[in-house]
């Protein structure tokens, strides 16, 4: 992509590689970051006015689900891309459940191709683990990775035969990627669909204990340690397993941990309507467990905020709350949800900005997250005080399974460049393609 | 109450509890008449959305209507809906064409009346959904145990059974807990869900303590297909009850072991199995439960004159 000059003026510059907070100007120039300081003297080119504004490495979200190929009545790369830049995106990971699954190059080609033509966001595929996520035959891990896949994971379809998910980490060393895991012990969540606990109880609707993660965590971070290889724990939401994972980091084991908007703002409280769009897998926990998250994001003992953005349709939700899937979007509103842990002053500014892209770019080992002079021009531009309702009909993802519709948020991105390019600007919507 | 829904006992006050149980009292009186009817629903249309197929209770709130001179409809899901996913927002669409002044719904997953309700301008009521609540049937074992006792104010109740998956339980224990008694739960720890006891009832293993100074005793059914793995033993004895679906015990004196042992839950349940109430009792409830229904269906028709 190429570009000309852009000068983002006056914002506050918040650049977790380098440490910097403070107000400043920012010049883009074939679309990197060509210089960085207070009082640049602006000639040619577009201006941004980021006065009041933070300006920030564009976001690098962990965990969506594309959807593409195979099911795009749910969402397509080109929806998904945009919705990901309109969040202040400029990256996403996708998961590798499509239809058929990326377990393959082909279908990994295939995802990057689309990619290029469709979305704004960059798009790095997930690998599966195992072929057609069954959990039994391990994929070849390396031509996945040689083809663009930046991590490998069955995520929900969770591996729970140990021996297959030893071999898949001893394996994946070959790949140099880390191995994520959606974390539920299916023997222990059975018919489970909310938190087992008081709140499963009044409802009358099978619990799925948090037990279930727990133990599941407790055995990856076993096997990944005896392996030595990268364990990326997905979507935590359990305070056990914060613990788990502070404990094995403590002791060397090689893992890293991400938490979604959800899990961090909503306890299983949220269900009490039996609104199928607080239905998640993990489910919403208990306020312990919430609390447990928040802190574990704070202490870095969970390294990425990834919002597990899992589109489906209107017909799909619209039933009873056992018969719909699990998930929910969250692009569209990572931002303002979990701006409010720097509102109770839980998570420094420049530490909110550091888990939504310079680790999530570490974890995968990509590029993105600085603002460095000569690093490509992924950014975004915050403004932390706008009020806005979200109405999930307005905005891009093709679905509107999200449990904040109608709610008041506040703080959204301005703007997202990727590349050099401005992809989205809040007044005049998606630039680009 | 959510408006004016009937959807559980949960989000009911003392005062709405006895002011349904007196119209149930005033109805048991057109019972007797020979025209069992009033006219205050005439011209009025309730209907019948039964999900899970339940003859008794769907004729007892027929019945019910009808004595309250509406006329009742009952709208039969097609047998594809029964067992496929449902749309609810088609569901209440369908009804709302039909114009109804109240829909009475019974589902096997929790909170599928809710969910209508929130989609429909006619009030719900809820039936039985899943193991969540079944409002109706806790009012018509509290008028039964007002009938008996007179009184809610210091009775013990005691529920026996798979707590887990009754709804039954559940809505019995909120409506006798605000009615002023002491619910205890006895079951094995398997039949017992989290956090139970948040909800206002003391939980117990052991059936000899539960039972200890009871005045109300229930023995809920125990449905196979719901063990789980549970020990084969005990589904075997299970298996061999009758299958009352709820059987409040009014009058039931302290129970002990007779040689003063702890009571193993097993053979408790079994020895409550014996307690089961008579057919004629049976009869008499299932009379009562139309009473009951007649108060709530006015109730639901009374607040939406109000609101
Ligand atoms: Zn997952």
């Amino acid at each position: 992509m190429a570009s000309g000059r852009i000068w983002i003026r006056g914002g506050r510059v918040l650049d977790p590689s380098t440490g910097r907070d403070e107000v400043a100007d920012l010049l883009v120039e074939d679309g990197k970051i060509a210089a960085v300081g207070a009082g640049l003297a602006a000639s040619g080119g577009e201006v941004l006015e980021a006065a009041g504004a933070w300006v920030v490495p564009g976001f690098i979200d962990l965990h969506v689900h594309l959807r593409e190929p195979g099911q795009e009545y749910k969402e397509d790369i080109a929806s998904g891309g945009r919705a990901a830049v309109a969040g202040g995106f400029s990256a996403v990971v996708c998961m590798a459940n499509t239809q058929p699954a990326n377990d393959d190059p082909s279908v990994t080609e295939y995802i990057l191709d689309r990619a290029r033509q469709e979305s704004p966001a960059r798009v790095y595929p997930v690998g599966a683990a195992t072929r057609g996520l069954a959990g039994e035959v391990m994929t070849e891990m390396v031509a996945l990775v040689d083809a663009g896949c930046v991590a490998l994971s069955d995520d929900g379809k969770t591996i729970m035969d140990s021996g297959v998910m030893r071999r898949v980490f001893e394996y994946s060393q070959l790949a140099r990627v880390a191995i994520i895991t959606h974390a539920e012990d299916r023997t222990l969540v059975r018919e489970g669909v909310v938190n087992e606990g008081p709140v499963s109880t009044r409802l009358g609707l099978p619990g799925n204990p948090s037990i279930a993660e727990v133990i599941h965590v407790a055995r990856d971070l076993m096997l990944a340690e005896l392996a030595g290889a990268h364990l990326h724990v997905a979507h935590v939401s359990t305070a056990g397993a914060v613990d788990l994972i502070r404990r094995a980091r403590e002791r060397g084991v090689h893992v890293t941990a991400e938490v979604t908007p959800h899990h961090l703002a909503l306890t299983d409280e949220a269900t009490l309507g039996y609104d199928t769009n607080t239905k998640m897998a993990p489910p919403l926990r208990s306020e312990t467990d919430m609390r447990a998250c928040r802190a574990g994001l704070a202490d870095g003992t969970l390294d990425a905020i990834a919002t597990d953005h899992a589109p489906h349709a209107v017909h799909e939700k619209d039933v009873e709350f056992t018969a719909a899937p699990p998930g929910v979007i969250g692009l569209e509103t990572a931002v303002p949800v979990t701006l409010d842990l720097v509102r109770a002053n839980e998570l420094a500014p420049l530490e909110w900005v550091r888990r939504l892209s310079t680790n999530p770019a570490r974890i995968i080992h990509r590029a993105g997250g600085s603002l460095a002079v000569g690093a490509a021009a992924d950014i975004a531009l915050v403004d932390p005080e706008r009020r806005w309702i979200y109405d999930p009909a307005k905005g891009f993802s093709k679905s509107r399974n999200s449990p904040w519709a109608g709610r008041e948020m506040i703080g959204c991105a301005i703007a997202t460049l990727v590349g050099g390019v401005l992809v989205w600007d809040v007044e005049r919507g998606v630039l680009l393609p | 109450m959510t408006g004016r829904d009937l959807l559980g006992i949960e989000g009911l006050d003392r005062t709405d509890l006895e002011r349904i149980l007196e119209t149930a009292e005033r109805m048991q009186e057109v019972g007797r008449r020979d025209v069992k009817k009033v006219p205050t629903l005439r011209g009025r249309t309730l209907i019948n959305l039964f999900f899970e197929a339940s003859t008794r209770t769907r004729t007892s709130f027929e019945i019910a209507g009808k004595r309250l001179s509406a006329d009742v409809v009952n709208f039969t899901p097609s047998s594809s809906s029964l067992t496929k996913a449902e749309s609810i927002l088609d569901t209440a669409m369908t009804l709302d064409a039909m114009d109804p002044d109240a829909v009475i719904v019974r589902h096997k997953v929790a909170g599928v009346p809710k969910r209508i309700a929130d989609a429909l301008a006619a009030p719900v009521i809820n039936a039985g959904d899943g193991a969540h609540e079944h409002p109706t049937q806790a009012l018509l074992d509290c008028f039964t145990v007002k009938q008996e006792k007179g009184r809610f104010d210091g009775l013990t109740v005691t529920i026996i059974g798979d707590i887990t998956h009754s709804r039954v339980a559940r809505s019995n224990l909120y409506a006798f807990t605000k009615l002023g008694a002491e619910v205890r739960l006895a079951a094995p720890p398997t039949m017992l869900p989290t956090g139970i006891e948040s909800l206002g009832a003391k939980a117990y293993t052991s059936l000899r303590e539960a039972l200890e100074g009871a005045d109300v005793v229930m023995v809920l059914r125990i449905q196979q297909e719901r063990l789980d793995g549970q020990p084969r033993r005990r589904d075997r004895a299970r298996s061999r009850r009758p299958p009352p679906e709820r059987d409040p015990r009014p009058g039931a004196q302290r129970r002990r072991g007779a040689d003063g042992r702890p009571v193993s839950v097993r053979g408790a349940l079994g020895e409550a199995r014996g307690m089961r109430a008579s057919g004629a009792r049976s009869a008499r409830q299932a009379s009562e439960g139309d009473r009951a229904r007649v108060g709530v269906v006015e109730e639901v028709r009374g607040e939406e004159r109000d609101g």
